[in-house]
């Protein structure tokens, strides 16, 4: 068996407050293998951004350890080992969406004529292709939200950290995207870390689905679904696909119980 | 241009009242002169008239308030009159005339002008010292904000003094002046612009392991153009008040200031007052400017606001 992706051994992390210490994480473990696709569940504080965050080196863990491809957090961010998506698109209002893809191929030295290529194949990726030179404001939310996962692609990290990255968007347009991400997950075979607090969401997308609750933030169930990597839309009404919805239901009720 | 109205009524109710102040203002020195002219007056002496008010007199008087707007030495011009000494002095005299307004102008401007690059400079090197440094943060903020609490019109004439002794003249000592005070609208502006992406874009630019100076240039400069042009419509104003409060206390004999102190000194209400309309619009057309330039980029930038 192959070494995981991302491996976490009893991490924890405690945010110092004003009101006292603040239970982020803890003891959380958790292994992700190459491809997996894992969503992480649960309600508001239960820290599954911050346990995304962890991943990034955005923030630092107060204890356990944590490696990303092999290494500490800092070095894989430092190797560009993973692209980042966040809750809000956030792309910059004076760059057209072709400038916002490049932003990190030039922050990274690629060349002009890489750059182009490169922003151009991933445009193509998430059906944005003839948006090149449009500016964010003239595209949709769900539009403007692609584009942000095409940036967080063009530079061809193995890894994709998505934080709840469709929760600001409706759910018409999230079902369309969430269909779009399955294939382009199957197409670029990416390790994706996914945050949300859909639960048909979560099963519909995942290979993995990690139940957290909170204080303190800790998971309480991992869930390996049976589900076949092809999956269409209508998936989501067979049996199999209920079962895992109401046992992470299950998992996230299970969280409440013991506050 | 859906603002042209509301200005224009704004504007007319101003030159009402001003058109509505000349009668009682001037009536007084109406009355005198149109004594000595042998026209009939009531009361009939100086001091008698004292006990009335400008209007009481004026409703005594009728036959003199149109005189009230030709006065040639008025206390308060009307607004003709100002209209008149202008045109005459910005378009019937030769610019190279120590008359012209335009010559006066230019004078004004060249110090504000280069005071205001002088001070936008200083303003965006300070700013970025604070937003990086923390100790430039702690020490510098104070004391931009104590420098605008001295009344310039006391430190003018010391600068002005200072920089003549060592023999620096002309136009220098007075953009130091408006680079004084139209570096600290572009200080606060510039530290709020550069610190406005928020910690979303900051953390973005952290996953793709960027340095600090690509962060300045790709993301913290850009985001702060629509503070930077804020800061510079207040800073260009203010370096022009600047360069004219500089001409005031000491003895300058051209540019708006000196224009504006000669007229009171000599009894010329109407050249005061000529330069004083000339510098507002002046100081609008500058404002104008940055205004439209402020349009273009940030419509370009994608950042229009409106």
């Amino acid at each position: 068996m192959p070494s995981p992706i991302i491996s976490a051994r009893d991490l924890d992390l405690t945010f110092q407050t004003a009101d006292g210490p603040v239970h982020a994480l803890k003891g959380v473990s958790l292994d992700i293998e190459k491809g997996d696709f894992v969503s992480f569940i649960g309600p508001s504080g239960c820290g599954k951004t911050t346990f995304l965050r962890v991943m990034a080196d955005l923030e630092q863990p107060t204890g356990g350890s944590l490696t990303v491809n092999g290494v500490s957090p800092a070095q894989a961010r430092e190797a560009r080992a993973y692209g980042y998506v966040f809750q809000a698109a956030g792309l910059y209002p004076w760059r057209t969406i072709g400038g916002n893809i490049r932003l990190p191929l030039e922050i990274m030295g690629y060349s002009k004529a890489e750059q182009a290529d490169r922003v151009a194949r991933v445009l193509e990726l998430v059906e944005l292709a003839g948006f090149e030179r449009k500016f964010p404001w003239q595209l949709s939310g769900g539009m403007q939200q692609r584009a942000s996962i095409a940036r967080a692609l063009a530079f061809d990290a193995d890894i994709l950290l998505m934080d709840e990255p469709f929760g600001a968007l409706d759910e018409i347009v999230r079902d369309h995207l969430n269909e779009q991400l399955l294939s382009l997950w199957a197409r670029t075979e990416k390790t994706i870390g996914f945050v949300t607090h859909s639960i048909p969401e979560a099963v519909y997308l995942s290979t993995k689905i990690v139940v957290m609750s909170p204080r303190p933030g800790r998971i309480t169930d991992v869930i390996e679904s049976p589900l076949p990597r092809e999956r269409p839309l209508d998936i989501r009404d067979s049996p199999e696909f209920l079962e895992i919805a109401h046992r992470v239901r299950e998992g996230l009720r299970a969280g409440h119980m013991d506050e | 241009m859906r603002s042209i109205l509301p200005v224009m009524t704004v504007v007319a109710a101003i030159l009402g009242f001003w058109v509505m102040c000349v009668v009682p203002m001037n009536m007084h020195l109406v009355a005198d002169q149109a004594q000595r002219d042998g026209l009939s007056v009531a009361p009939d002496t100086p001091n008698a008239r004292q006990d009335f008010g400008g209007v009481a007199l004026a409703l005594k008087n009728p036959h003199l308030i149109p005189l009230t707007y030709d006065f040639v030495r008025p206390r308060l011009p009307s607004p003709h009159q100002v209209a008149g000494e202008m045109y005459a002095t910005i378009f019937e005299k030769k610019i190279s005339s120590k008359r012209s307004l335009v010559y006066h102008g230019w004078v004004t401007l060249a110090p504000t002008l280069l005071g205001f690059v002088i001070g936008t400079g200083l303003g965006i090197l300070l700013a970025v010292g604070i937003v990086y440094s923390r100790v430039m943060d702690r020490s510098v903020m104070p004391w931009a904000i104590v420098s605008q609490t001295i009344p310039i019109l006391a430190l003018a004439p010391m600068i002005i003094v200072v920089l003549g002794s060592m023999g620096i003249q002309g136009v220098f000592p007075k953009s130091i002046i408006a680079a004084y005070l139209s570096f600290f609208p572009v200080v606060v502006g510039m530290v709020k612009g550069l610190r406005s992406p928020d910690a979303m874009q900051l953390d973005l630019l952290r996953t793709y392991n960027a340095s600090g100076s690509q962060g300045f240039w790709a993301l913290r400069l850009p985001a702060s153009a629509p503070y930077l042009f804020a800061s510079l419509k207040i800073g260009i104003s203010a370096s022009l008040v600047g360069t004219i409060v500089a001409e005031l206390p000491t003895g300058a004999r051209a540019g708006f200031g000196a224009r504006m102190l000669v007229g009171d000194q000599y009894g010329q209400p109407l050249v005061s007052w000529a330069a004083l309309f000339a510098a507002a619009l002046t100081a609008a057309a500058l404002v104008g400017i940055f205004s439209l330039i402020e349009r273009i980029t940030l419509k370009r930038m994608g950042m229009a606001t409106t």
